[in-house]
């Protein structure tokens, strides 16, 4: 069971506590009826599905209810970072460099 | 004294004999045997049959990688367990146990007609042998299989044990408490810190169990073992047995399972089975050593047949022989020690059989010592004996060549093909693994996790290594904590490192291709299946694994992974690092439903969520049916009424004069804020700007990609707060899509989301009279239909409690909604329910509630839709607000596929006959005399009797059904075809005269 820090609790709590929420960072358009019918089937649908790290959100539905953001290597299953709602996508070069250092086998 | 138990010998009570059953007969064994122990030193070697085979098997091991000694132990009415190891089950008086897979009984076998037919069952077998004649499977081959397939029989019975479950914390936990463990424990508890040791056996000590003759720091092995368990007792350490580390979960979870009766005669009552523990570790020491391996060549699998380590421990940890006529086939030092220890205990070692042309000088001379002959550089090539081995073959091999065979005699037959580190919870962890050409096995390699290895587990071997290296692991993990430990260095004096050759299956002078050369003795699986899937275009090891299904049985190929490797990377001409690894996944061995289950059964299994008037329902005869977490009152039969009776007299009473329906369900959330009215604009498909308050409407909530996924009647109470209502099963599933949106889409909105589902007790009032008994309840409140007209919400106070009343109908009747405080639920119901006498008012469940909405062709999402109907499918195009800029959903209704011709629209459906009651869930056809697989148009998403229509009523997800009204369908059953027509969705008061008294 991963164990998941809520950036508006600041605290690290079980997984249990949360729920999934997809990939973080597709804001829903302003004007939704100026889109063509590609970009709002590529707003629903279409994601990047990667291998290594990932944005996503998450739930903090079992505590402070808060949804956020969170950056997870979907390789590993380990969070890099997680940030609340709104702010700017962390750099992923500084996650993975913090990351290497923390390797149990360094 | 049973005939091969050695009297002072082993770790057992020699003075305390314990009584059991095998097969129905009665064995004495001693307190601190296994089943497999004590069955052994009766001379009983004959266990089980195998899976595919049936081939007679004994135990090849001791502890709990043993693949053939499977058997079924009795505890107790409904405590039978099947597939339970010998080797790990200790005894007590009284027990009960019994072989598995044989018929009539283990010793004659009708089953074992599948080893003349092995030909049949080769590798990928499942694929090929009864793909053929296709009519054969019914009748042929799927009972045949049926019959022959599965280890053991299920229990029939509910368990009636209790499993607990329990989380700990832990800065250090030691997995395996052998001489790596035990020193890890002891560094890392004298640097202060929290130390937890576990090991799956009955008691601490690991090989220094089998291995007495070990003089460690000076002590013998034992009083050393003895006062070391001590002194981590006094340093705190927490040592649990019988204690097995099943898998290795994410961030230092460590989940152990732990057995607690099952070695009892007459446990306490209060006592669970087992306790599953949830381990959160700051460091973890993964000590769990090496598992030695067999050779695999011809009839390596009769009993009697067994790995060399393990009759050491049979004899030195139970005081037992394994016989009385042993033969060593060897490739590696470690079975030499084996045949010494046996050989002064009183077995004949006929002979020691190594494959390598030279083993150690040391070892050949303390053979000759003993006058005990040594083969070396030899190869072994069958066995003979049916129900017990009774010979070896052996050959000379020279330059590559097998030379001419000569047979050994023997009762028993020791093999050791050397030893694989037990890494399958490092593998739980993605650590990596290397290849190590030395000696020939994988050895941890990257590790992801806050982990250390210690010992054998890396390829360590003897008591003194295992020591000093679990104390370094020790300490380095208290190190990585900001610990320090002072550790003393041990020496062990009689210690047995060793060394050994790593072999494919054994080479032979006979055809390679008849021999039954057993590398995965669980499964069945031969050398020759391995080369088969090889030959046959298997390159993946993965793909080999699953074809001949090596490694795949319950023991995770413990004893063959290594073996069957080798073997298919021989095959495929490559070096085993090339090949890869298969992965070990949790539990580490088979763990039982009950001890993941914990207390989550019975009535704990899910909690059960109760309206503030169930208990008023209970004690009125009602039904109830699960409704997502809740359970309701489905109907209340009268004497002598099942529920299709019961159903049509609720439903007859309501349209006649009054019932009273538990609503209280229904899933209530309050927005408020200055922003509100623009929230529910953007959330909901309907306009909500001119809605005054004190009015309600239908809403409709879409996701953004246009598919219905809630709806309910909303009040507006005052220009900033709005009542919403939401199917019951929904609530939660809203309410965070609303959070979502407003928290991440729209966070400018001063609006706020309380859900209030359970803060409120909901009386539906539906029928005729629902206002003549109402009305004298009210107070600061008319409710005449001129001042409280259909849609209407207020405030007021009924029969004394504060409300908020609702006039809204899910019946077709005049209806109003109740809600007071749920405290207050059941006292306004049962006030209702006397004054309601003399309207005769009819309590109903929730079966009514859905024949009277359906009557009037109300849906209920998730039933009549499918999370892929949009509004106008549904036939509810009128509730979506067609001027409002946006709303959630609004942009994809405009997306091509959701405006084509053709998609599945909602309609009615009644049944030419008038008589039959369409199946819901039945699918819908056009033409019934084209050929199947026939093309569905649609299925069936409600069917209900009415008696308001007179006849049967459906609705129905049709293709195109709108344009389809009067239109004939056809709905194929197993029996018949049942013709329908296409009709409009309302079947009752189409002009909506009864709402409006
Ligand atoms: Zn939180």
């Amino acid at each position: 069971m991963l164990l998941i820090h809520c950036p508006y609790c600041d605290e690290t709590l079980p997984e249990l506590e949360f729920t999934y929420g997809g990939e973080a960072h597709i804001a829903r358009p302003e004007n939704p009826a100026d889109k063509t019918d590609d970009e709002w089937r590529d707003f629903l649908f279409i994601r990047t599905n990667v291998k290594g790290p990932h944005f996503e959100r998450w739930r903090h539905a079992h505590g402070c209810g808060r949804f956020f953001n969170a950056v997870r290597d979907t390789v590993s299953d380990r969070f890099l970072t997680t940030y609340k709602a709104g702010e700017p996508r962390p750099d992923l070069a500084v996650l993975l460099e913090d990351a290497a250092k923390k390797e149990p086998s360094k | 004294m049973t005939a091969f138990r050695v009297p002072g010998r082993g770790r057992v009570l020699h003075n305390r004999p314990v009584s059991f059953t095998f097969d129905g007969d009665t064995y004495q064994g001693l307190e601190g045997d296994t089943v497999a122990s004590a069955l052994i030193a009766n001379g009983v070697h004959l266990m089980g049959r195998s899976f595919k085979y049936h081939r007679p098997r004994g135990p090849i091991a001791a502890g709990s990688e043993e693949p053939n000694a499977l058997i079924g132990t009795r505890r107790g009415k409904g405590q039978f367990e099947p597939n339970t190891r010998a080797t790990v089950q200790e005894i007590w008086n009284g027990l009960e146990t019994s072989s598995q897979n044989k018929y009539p009984n283990l010793k004659f076998d009708i089953g074992a007609i599948n080893d003349r037919l092995y030909m049949l069952f080769s590798a990928g077998f499942y694929y090929k042998t009864f793909m053929w004649p296709r009519s054969f499977w019914d009748k042929v081959y799927e009972p045949f299989i049926r019959a022959a397939a599965g280890l053991g029989v299920s229990p029939t019975e509910p368990d009636p044990d209790n499993y607990a479950s329990r989380y700990l914390h832990t800065d250090i936990l030691v997995v395996g408490a052998g001489p790596a463990g035990l020193a890890a424990a002891r560094a890392a508890a004298e640097s202060g810190l929290r130390v937890t040791l576990v090991d799956e056996n009955a008691e601490p000590g690991g090989t220094i169990l089998s291995e007495p003759q070990a003089k460690i720091d000076g002590k013998p092995a034992w009083d050393w073992l003895e006062a070391e368990l001590d002194a981590l007792t006094d340093l705190g350490v927490r040592i649990m047995t019988r204690t097995t580390a099943i898998g290795y979960y994410h961030q230092n979870m460590i989940g152990l399972c732990q057995k607690l009766t099952d070695h009892l005669e007459k446990p306490a009552a209060s006592t669970p089975r087992e306790r599953m523990w949830r381990v959160r570790a700051k460091q973890v020491i993964l000590a769990q050593g090496a598992l030695e391996k067999p050779l695999v060549f011809d009839g390596n699998d009769r009993p009697g047949v067994m790995l060399a380590g393990s009759a050491q421990t049979y004899l030195n940890r139970y005081g037992v022989r394994v016989g009385n006529n042993a033969v060593v086939v060897t490739s590696h030092d470690s079975a030499w020690y084996a045949a010494f220890d046996l050989a002064s205990a009183g077995t004949k070692i006929g002979a020691i059989v190594d494959t390598r042309p030279t083993p150690n000088a040391d070892l050949v001379k303390e053979a000759a010592a003993r006058g005990i002959t040594v083969f070396a550089g030899y190869t072994a090539t069958g066995t003979s004996g049916r129900l017990r081995i009774k010979s070896v073959r052996i050959n000379k091999v020279e330059n590559g060549t097998v030379l001419a065979a000569q047979t050994l005699a023997c009762d028993s037959l020791l093999v050791c093909g050397g030893w694989t580190p037990s890494l399958h919870l490092f593998s739980h962890t993605k650590g990596t693994l290397k290849w190590d050409d030395q000696s020939q096995t994988f050895l941890p390699d990257r590790i992801t996790e806050d982990c250390q290895i210690a010992g054998a587990g890396r390829g360590l071997w003897g008591i003194e290594a295992a020591l000093n290296d679990g104390a370094a692991m020790g300490t380095a993990a208290a190190k990585a904590l900001g610990k320090t430990a002072t550790v003393k260095t041990l020496s062990v004096a009689d210690d047995r490192p060793g060394t050994g050759a790593s072999h494919t299956e054994l080479p032979t002078d006979l055809d390679a291709g008849k021999a039954r050369a057993f590398v995965d003795y669980q499964n069945d699986v031969t050398a020759k299946d391995l080369r088969l899937a090889v030959r046959e275009g298997m390159r993946s090891i993965e793909h080999v694994k699953r074809y001949t299904t090596n490694g795949m049985a319950t023991d995770q190929g413990k004893m063959s992974n290594i073996n069957g490797l080798n073997i298919a990377a021989d095959a495929l001409g490559k070096k085993q690092p090339e090949v890869g690894l298969t992965t070990f996944r949790p539990p580490y061995t088979p763990t039982t439903f009950g001890a993941f289950v914990g207390y989550h059964k019975g009535d704990h299994f899910e909690v059960t969520r109760k309206t503030p008037i169930d208990s008023w329902a209970e004690e009125n005869g009602a039904v109830f049916e699960p409704v997502s977490l809740w359970r309701r009152a489905w109907y209340f039969p009268k004497d002598g009424e099942d529920m299709d009776a019961a159903v049509r007299r609720e439903c007859r009473e309501t349209r006649k004069s009054l019932g009273m329906f538990d609503a209280s369900t229904l899933g209530k959330i309050e927005v408020v804020g200055p922003d509100a009215v623009e929230f529910m604009n953007r959330m909901y498909t309907n306009p909500w700007t001119k809605l005054a308050p004190g009015r309600t409407r239908y809403g409709l909530l879409l996701g953004d990609d246009g598919y219905i996924r809630d709806d309910g009647v909303i009040g507006r109470l005052t220009d900033d707060r709005f009542h919403i209502t939401t199917t019951t099963g929904g609530a939660a599933r809203v309410l965070n899509m609303m959070e979502d949106y407003l928290q991440t889409e729209w966070p400018d909105l001063k609006v706020w989301l309380t859900s209030t589902t359970e803060q409120w007790a909901t009386i539906a009032l539906n029928g005729p009279n629902a206002r003549n008994l109402l009305a004298p309840f009210v107070e600061g409140l008319d409710i005449s239909d001129e001042a409280f007209p259909h849609m209407s919400i207020a405030e007021c106070t009924v029969a004394g409690f504060p409300a908020r009343l609702f006039r809204v109908s899910f019946t077709g009747e005049l209806g109003f909604e109740v809600n007071v405080p749920a405290r207050h639920g059941r006292a306004l119901w049962e006030t209702l329910f006397a004054a309601g006498q003399k309207y005769d008012i009819c309590p109903y469940g929730t079966e009514t509630m859905h024949v009277l909405r359906a009557e009037k062709g109300f849906i209920i999402v998730g039933q009549d839709t499918d999370g892929t109907v949009t509004p106008y499918d549904a036939g509810a195009g009128w509730a979506v607000g067609k001027n409002k800029p946006d709303f959630v959903g609004m942009r994809a209704l405009n997306r091509p596929d959701l405006t084509a011709e053709g998609r599945k629209q909602l309609v009615g459906l009644l049944t030419d006959d008038g008589t039959s009651k369409l199946e819901e869930g039945a699918q819908i056809v056009l033409d019934p005399n084209q050929p199947i697989p026939m093309k569905m148009v649609g299925h069936v998403t409600s069917s209900y009797h009415s008696d308001a229509a007179g006849r049967p009523i459906a609705l129905a997800l049709i293709e195109g059904g709108h344009g389809k009204t009067g239109e004939t369908v056809y709905i194929p059953m197993p029996d018949r075809t049942i013709r329908a027509t296409i009709t409009g969705t309302v079947f009752y008061d189409p002009e909506n005269a009864r709402l409006k008294l």
